[in-house]
């Protein structure tokens, strides 16, 4: 039991990554992380919904009736979405307010909807709950190293600290506006999935 | 209970919904207090920063807005005479209003600079004094940029009310890095000191492609470009020529001129 809760926390960091190896929830990978501080919060809003969504779907999954039970899925996550959106308005303003939509576009993230199908229809709800925690950590781990390289590389800081002094400040760097802008998250994501295949090569796909 | 029958998937159905229903609302009016606060709070500081009063970067607690907020007096004017109304500034949304019928008017698409389609017959202006005379006349403006409409004010200094004291955007979904550059603090800087209007009235405020050549007759009018986001920069120069102009504020502006500032 012991060895199994840390397995379905861990795996998904490297092993089966949501976003590097499922290739889920790229969407609002590549719109929210331009910078470091907007990832954090995405990420910690991520872990939040995909816990006790795991957890609620597990709770009643001997009643769902199972043609309805997307539905069902459903209304929980956009429920818990609804209230994080809430919570960071009131206590994260300035966040939700750089985070605008994507926040509440956390409904349709294919990650959460996944795990309640995949996972906590079949295991119980502390099983679930810890799956929910690792793939959200898995999420969040793409969504932080995105981050670091977008708002390193193209507005010179981190977390809004400068860390490159920039040109158009009397310094040396010439941000890349690039890096600012959605397809970097994509070619960023792509050298991470290059990266960790070169790493674990049983995740590389066989070419019919 | 058992699954998949009728009476089972009702029952379910209608057990999540209300759980979920009740949840939702829950949060939603437990927070709403805390939310107001914060946007009336964003609101007063962006004010605020406008006027000069607060550090673009600085970041102030609620009292200290509050302190600083006690040198501006809110009003709300009709914009077609410019004169003020009994509107209570605190209950009044520009927002809000230019979408409600009974109080908008639609924009002829010829005049629509600014690309808003509707707008309210009324506005909130912002009168910020200085130890007891009134320096500045903040004005709200909106209009479309490349993605979203962006929010924001320009202060104007009540000497000539010509002379730009500031801009800034409360509210935008602009690119970060190129349209959003709007919120740049040595972008916002440049502002200071333009003129709004040239010699005859007309609006002339610019933002030009590149840098502004100095020496250029034309300099005092104009604002640089932000790179890479030249469509941003044309939607700052089109909401400002609207609502300066004879459709926007004309009227308060002139009204102000005949009149003083009081």
């Amino acid at each position: 039991m012991a060895e199994k809760a840390k397995d379905v926390v861990l795996n998904p960091l490297f092993n089966d990554n949501p976003i590097a190896l499922q290739i889920l929830g790229i969407c609002s990978a590549l719109a929210v992380t331009t910078n470091l501080q907007t990832s954090m919060v995405m990420s910690v809003a991520v872990v939040f919904v995909l816990c006790l969504s795991n957890t609620a779907v597990s709770l009643i999954r001997n009643i769902i009736p199972s043609n309805i039970r997307i539905i069902v899925q459903m209304t929980i996550i956009a429920s818990l979405v609804i209230i994080v959106d809430n919570i960071l308005k009131a206590y994260a303003f300035e966040a939700s307010k750089q985070l605008s939509v994507f926040v509440a576009l956390i409904i349709t993230n294919c990650i959460v909807m996944g795990r309640a199908e995949a996972f906590a229809m079949k295991n119980g709800p502390k099983l679930s709950f810890l799956d929910g925690f690792g793939n959200a950590l898995g999420y969040s781990l793409i969504l932080l190293v995105v981050g670091f390289f977008r708002e390193l590389f193209g507005a010179g800081s981190l977390f809004g600290v400068e860390i490159f002094s920039l040109a158009n400040e009397g310094g040396w760097y010439v941000p890349n506006g690039m890096m600012l802008l959605p397809p970097s998250a994509f070619f960023i994501i792509g050298f991470f999935i290059w990266l960790l295949r070169a790493w674990k090569t049983d995740q590389i796909e066989e070419e019919n | 209970m058992a699954r998949d029958t009728i009476k089972g998937t009702f029952g379910v159905a209608l057990g999540v919904c209300l759980v979920c229903s009740v949840l939702v609302s829950g949060a939603a009016v437990s927070l709403k207090p805390t939310q107001d606060v914060n946007k009336a709070l964003d609101k007063k500081r962006n004010i605020l920063m406008a006027a000069g009063l607060l550090g673009v970067n600085e970041s102030a607690g609620t009292s200290r807005v509050h302190e600083l907020y006690e040198n501006i007096d809110a009003r709300v004017i009709d914009l077609s005479t410019g004169n003020y109304t009994d509107i209570d500034p605190i209950e009044f949304d520009g927002k809000k209003s230019a979408k409600d019928p009974n109080e908008n008017i639609s924009i002829l698409p010829d005049d629509d600079l600014a690309g808003i389609k509707t707008r309210s017959k009324f506005s909130d202006v912002y009168l910020v004094s200085d130890k007891g005379r009134i320096r500045k006349v903040i004005l709200p403006v909106n209009g479309k940029g490349l993605w979203s409409t962006l929010y924001g004010f320009i202060a104007l200094d009540t000497k000539d009310l010509n002379t730009i004291r500031g801009l800034v955007f409360y509210e935008h979904a602009e690119t970060p890095g190129l349209g959003g550059e709007v919120d740049n603090p040595n972008w916002k800087a440049l502002w200071d000191g333009k003129k709004a209007f040239g010699d005859d009235g007309e609006v002339l405020i610019d933002v030009v492609k590149g840098q502004v050549v100095p020496g250029n007759p034309k300099a005092k009018y104009q604002v640089d470009g932000l790179s890479g986001a030249t469509i941003t920069a044309n939607g700052v120069k089109n909401m400002l020529r609207y609502w300066l102009g004879k459709k926007g504020f004309d009227a308060y502006i002139q009204n102000l001129h005949q009149q003083g500032v009081s």
